[in-house]
């Protein structure tokens, strides 16, 4: 969680080997003996996922505002600004994949938990319909513990407005593709998290809607091993595919080939003449 | 005519029977309004949430019951089973065949088990999106009765997909090309609410509250101390005035003194007179037009600022 840059020396809490954080970094921030996957900050994964200088942030300057008025959120969110550089908990723009032109959104933990508020909902929502605009794959990277609780009832509905705009890409015919990384809960699972038309996880990526403590709160029992990792997702048909951070690359490079010469607009039920006729 | 305005006019009643019969009550009057004052904002929040979870107050099938002139449930899902949290089905109102969603609490322990106190599994979610397909497919509006702590947080619930059936909920309604009415007749909680909340009108019940989270979720998680739950509920702006001013609801229905529990059938009066009005409105307008608006409402929804560089 500490911002500073000097190389310090880190335990894997899988394996318990040791390493640098150098080595980490080199690594994509997996284990270099077990390949656990450590957090990935939005910047870090664009250098890895998109083609050089390649990508062009949007609302990059867009700021949170305090819509319910609530005590100390401005603090908050100031001090998530300073230890993180990043101005809410998503990054968007455009770039190439291997010279395929993608949206990309990417979500981050260390800003305020990745929680969505105004702000996140926005921009994913820009992000997806520039997909539409632009008639070009959306790829999300969610990373969230649900709706950020500080914008009360506003919060809520960024799910549903988020949720709007994955339909229209739908109706629209275009690919969303969703990265579930660790960890993926709340309010972001259930509503653009969960619209991917093909979802792809992290290995070992805490996934789910509510919490583990809260659910081993309800069942009064402590939760079996791997319960909502992505494994387990997997098995239960909620993912398409676990694919590990130093394939994930190649993995968009194949994908996006496989999605390439749609013709424009074909698919697209919402489009005119298919009004219906019992409702005047 | 709200609660409050009703205890203001009761007291100006009060003042001119004592100045007709020329006794001071100045004291008292200046004690009660002050305690009234008092007692507003924060306990004014709580008092709205125990009322949305009171026992007797009306449930879906209770109203359902009152505004139907007929009514027959459908149940299941047609992959799992059939979540008695969320119940469904076709109704006549006024003359107009309806497809009606509610979460269902019970009332006794028994039945209150039996419906898992309303908070519904992923197959409830599944279960209104099928009758939603099925009213559009039909040309008949969608009502939907939300009164619901929040989806089940149980083992099953997330083995099934919950969040997935939530979403899937929330990007479907938004498309429906027919009229949905959606009411907070009691609890609104989190997106167990908002999986049958998106529609082309919102109301609330005078004392039905919205929220993301409980208060007594929000006092623990971010105020650290779970006997803030009081001050929570007003902090979180979670009455139907609170949500009315924040534009997220389109009207509150109001409720007879004391709540609707009281009185169920003047509550239900008044929740069928805003469903037969809207419908009436709503079913003359070209369902595109309807989707595309209902859309644009959606989506233009949060506060932030784009600062220039």
């Amino acid at each position: 969680m500490t911002s500073e840059k000097a190389v310090e020396s880190i335990s894997c809490p899988a394996c318990k080997s040791d390493f640098d954080s150098e080595t980490l970094r080199k690594n994509l921030n997996t284990c270099p003996s077990c390949s656990h996957h450590f957090r990935m900050e939005p910047w870090d994964r664009i250098a890895y996922l998109a083609d050089p200088d390649s990508f062009i942030e949007f609302c990059k300057n867009m700021k949170s505002l305090n819509p319910i008025a609530m005590d100390g959120y401005e603090e908050k969110l100031t001090e998530a600004t300073r230890k993180s550089n990043l101005s809410d908990a998503v990054i968007t723009g455009t770039c190439t994949i291997d010279k395929q032109p993608v949206v990309l959104a990417l979500m981050s933990f260390s800003f305020m938990g990745g929680s969505m508020g105004s702000v996140v909902g926005e921009k994913i929502t820009r992000a997806i319909m520039t997909g539409v605009d632009k008639r070009c794959p959306v790829i999300i990277y969610a990373t969230s513990g649900g709706a950020r609780m500080q914008e009360g009832i506003f919060s809520l509905m960024q799910m549903a407005k988020t949720a709007s705009a994955a339909a229209e890409l739908d109706r629209a015919g275009l690919p969303l593709f969703l990265v579930l990384c660790d960890p993926t809960t709340g309010g972001v699972t259930a509503s653009f998290a969960m619209l991917g038309d093909i979802t792809i996880a992290e290995p070992g990526a805490l996934i789910g809607f509510a919490g583990p403590r809260v659910i081993e709160g309800t069942i009064k029992q402590t939760l079996p091993e791997g319960f909502q990792r992505a494994e387990f997702q997997l098995e239960k048909g909620f993912v398409d595919t676990i694919v590990p951070r130093k394939d994930q690359r190649e993995f968009f490079v194949r994908l996006l080939k496989m999605h390439r010469g749609k013709p424009a607009g074909a698919n697209a039920p919402g489009s005119a003449g298919h009004e219906r006729e019992d409702q005047a | 005519m709200s609660s409050s305005k009703k205890v203001e006019n009761k007291i100006e009643e009060l003042k001119k029977m004592a100045t007709e019969h020329g006794v001071d009550i100045s004291d008292e009057i200046a004690r009660i309004t002050e305690k009234i004052q008092e007692t507003s904002r924060g306990s004014r929040a709580w008092k709205r949430v125990e009322l949305a979870r009171n026992p007797d107050r009306p449930r879906a099938l209770d109203i359902i019951k009152n505004i139907c002139d007929d009514f027959i449930e459908l149940h299941g899902d047609r992959h799992f089973g059939d979540d008695l949290a969320l119940v469904g089905g076709i109704g006549i109102i006024d003359g107009i065949a309806v497809t009606i969603i509610g979460n269902q609490k019970g009332r006794n322990l028994k039945e209150t088990m039996a419906r898992n106190g309303g908070m519904a599994n992923p197959e409830g979610y599944r279960k209104a999106l099928r009758l939603a397909k099925q009213a559009e497919k039909f040309g008949r509006p969608i009502i939907t009765l939300i009164d619901t702590q929040g989806a089940y947080p149980g083992l099953g619930a997330e083995e099934r997909g919950i969040g997935e059936a939530i979403a899937v909920n929330l990007r479907e309604f938004s498309q429906l090309k027919t009229p949905i009415i959606c009411i907070i007749i009691g609890e609104g909680g989190s997106g167990g609410a908002l999986g049958i909340g998106v529609g082309d009108k919102i109301y609330m019940l005078e004392n039905a509250v919205y929220s993301v989270i409980s208060p007594e979720g929000y006092a623990s998680i971010l105020l650290r101390d779970s006997s803030q739950a009081k001050n929570a509920a007003a902090m979180m702006k979670i009455t139907a005035e609170d949500v009315l001013d924040l534009k997220i609801c389109n009207g509150i229905i109001p409720e007879p003194t004391g709540g609707a529990q009281v009185d169920p059938a003047t509550s239900s009066k008044s929740i069928k007179e805003v469903i037969v009005r809207d419908l009436k409105d709503l079913m003359t307008r070209n369902p595109s037009v309807l989707v595309r608006y209902r859309n644009q409402k959606i989506r233009t929804i949060g506060h932030f600022v784009e600062e220039c560089q």
